[in-house]
């Protein structure tokens, strides 16, 4: 599993950046993840995303889709696209340092 | 006597009914429900547009596969008490069980896309995914000569995954047979950021589509359909114009479910991936497309699933533990026109990768590449189906998937 360093901290993460391990996230280094893919500031919105994908992650023990964020999480669709734009599902998962969803298969 | 009660008798239901009856029949009591008496043929539907089969080729009756000796009910589920083990017909029939087992599958719900469950329902905007669409498709697609063709899929999961490309392979090829490829323009767009979910398939059905010129749209995740002025607009404002529009629409499980507190966002039951027992209640289990399994709905899955199923259901209910664990096993082929086909075996941790099948290093059948054998073997499955499949004959393939004739290489 690649290491990698990001805020001066050595983080574990996939070949596509995503974090492996829950453990090694806090708030600070999700601030650094969002600028790295363009979202220079997290709003309370943007929190509300990632506390429940935080949460519903260690009850389910995977990462919530769109739709699973809608339904159970209560944020609308259309919000995850102005506040993730173009690709919500792995940006979201991405700054709450989770694997993206599994792609339904 | 103790009660077992099935409700769906489709795939996964009606062999579930065969295979108990065999091993529990007598010194238990089955019951089975729907509320449809029309057994269909699901993958002949995406055949029937085409003309390649006839509406009459995928219709048998759901009683004659369910063996003598199990009690077959009509009627439609309306509400599951599962504290009081107690299932609720419409007509207010009401039936006890034991030991309940969920098989109603998931359903293409136009309802939940905006504009999509309209008037032009059946005219310009078609699904192939219910007996009515795929016949009025074909009566669309007949009278389709020039424009642009839209095929899409709205959100996974839907059952049979891989059939959208197929219908967009397969349109491609009966098109050109036609001579009127030239003014056709196909257009495919999906959720997914690829062709299809896993990598390597991806790669090779991609650049397929490429070949074929039909024009992938990627990460589509569709909000509306205006079908007014034949658009399909998604969440983050993309519009893309249609002449003919072939959509999936969002598939999902019953609402009893739903109102019994069992399913997950998308109405499929919460269960253990590998043993099919609810997460929420020791003596309910759900089997097929009702599950929430994360891997393909498919009839193959459910079939390959039931080896694992039975032996687990029989001893559970003796109070002995379930020793079998599913690993997620689906085998699909996927229809590519021109009279080919191509193949692909993968479970929850392997993803597909070619080679052959299911013989290592012989096939007959070939995975991840196209062959006209893939082609045959895949009309021939029609027979199997009534004829083995859902009576619960043993079909000579391995339940559980073989990594023998894989290339892991390619991975």
């Amino acid at each position: 599993m690649p290491v990698t360093t990001i805020a001066d901290r050595e983080i574990h993460v996939d070949d596509d950046g995503f974090l492996t391990e829950f453990e090694e996230w806090d708030e600070d280094l999700a601030r650094t993840l969002a600028t790295n893919i363009g979202i220079p500031d997290l709003t309370d919105d943007h929190w509300k995303v990632i506390t429940f994908l935080r949460s519903d992650f260690q009850q389910q023990g995977e990462t919530a889709t769109l739709r699973r964020v809608s339904t159970i999480g209560g944020i609308p669709t259309k919000s995850l696209f102005q506040l993730f734009p173009k690709k919500p599902a792995r940006k979201m998962s991405y700054v709450a340092g989770l694997q993206k969803p599994k792609g339904c298969i | 006597m103790k009660r077992i009660l099935i409700l769906g008798a489709g795939t996964a239901g009606t062999m579930a009914a065969n295979k108990l009856h065999k091993k529990l029949g007598g010194t238990w009591d089955i019951t089975i429900v729907d509320q449809d008496e029309i057994h269909y043929y699901q993958p002949g539907f995406l055949f029937i547009p085409f003309g390649s089969y006839r509406p009459e080729d995928v219709i048998r009756t759901k009683r004659e596969f369910v063996p003598k000796g199990v009690n077959y009910v009509s009627g439609n589920i309306a509400t599951l008490d599962p504290e009081s083990n107690k299932v609720t017909l419409a007509d207010g029939t009401e039936l006890g069980y034991e030991y309940l087992i969920i098989a109603t599958g998931t359903h293409p719900t136009p309802s939940e896309t905006p504009g999509l469950d309209g008037p032009e329902y059946g005219k310009t905007v078609h699904d192939f995914y219910t007996f009515e669409g795929s016949v009025a498709l074909r009566d669309a697609l007949a009278k389709f000569e020039s424009g642009r063709l839209v095929v899409n899929l709205i959100e996974m999961p839907i059952k049979c995954p891989v059939a959208p490309l197929e219908f967009a392979l397969l349109a491609e090829s009966h098109f050109t047979k036609l001579g009127t490829r030239d003014n056709i323009e196909i257009v495919y767009v999906t959720p997914l950021d690829a062709a299809f979910t896993q990598p390597v398939a991806a790669k090779h059905l991609g650049s397929m589509l490429g070949d074929r010129m039909i024009v992938l749209e990627p990460d589509f995740y569709l909000e509306r359909i205006d079908a007014e002025n034949k658009k399909l607009v998604s969440y983050d404002e993309r519009e893309i114009d249609y002449d003919l529009l072939v959509t999936v629409p969002i598939n999902m499980g019953a609402d009893f479910v739903h109102e019994a507190g069992l399913g997950d966002e998308m109405r499929h039951v919460n269960v253990d991936h590998h043993n099919f027992l609810s997460k929420d209640h020791d003596n309910i289990f759900a089997i097929g497309d009702a599950a929430n399994l994360p891997t393909s709905k498919a009839g193959s899955v459910a079939h390959f699933a039931m080896d694992v199923f039975v032996p687990n259901f029989v001893n559970h209910v003796k109070g002995l533990p379930m020793e079998e664990e599913f690993d997620g096993h689906s085998n699909c082929y996927i229809e590519t026109g021109y009279n080919k086909a191509m193949l692909i075996d993968f479970n929850y941790e392997t993803q597909p990768l070619p080679g052959k099948y299911p013989v290592p290093g012989f096939g007959p059948f070939s995975l991840l590449k196209e062959s006209e054998i893939n082609h045959w073997g895949k009309l021939a499955f029609k027979w199997m189906y009534w004829n083995m499949l859902l009576a619960g004959r043993d079909i000579p393939v391995p339940s559980h998937m073989m990594m023998a004739g894989k290339d892991r290489s390619a991975a």
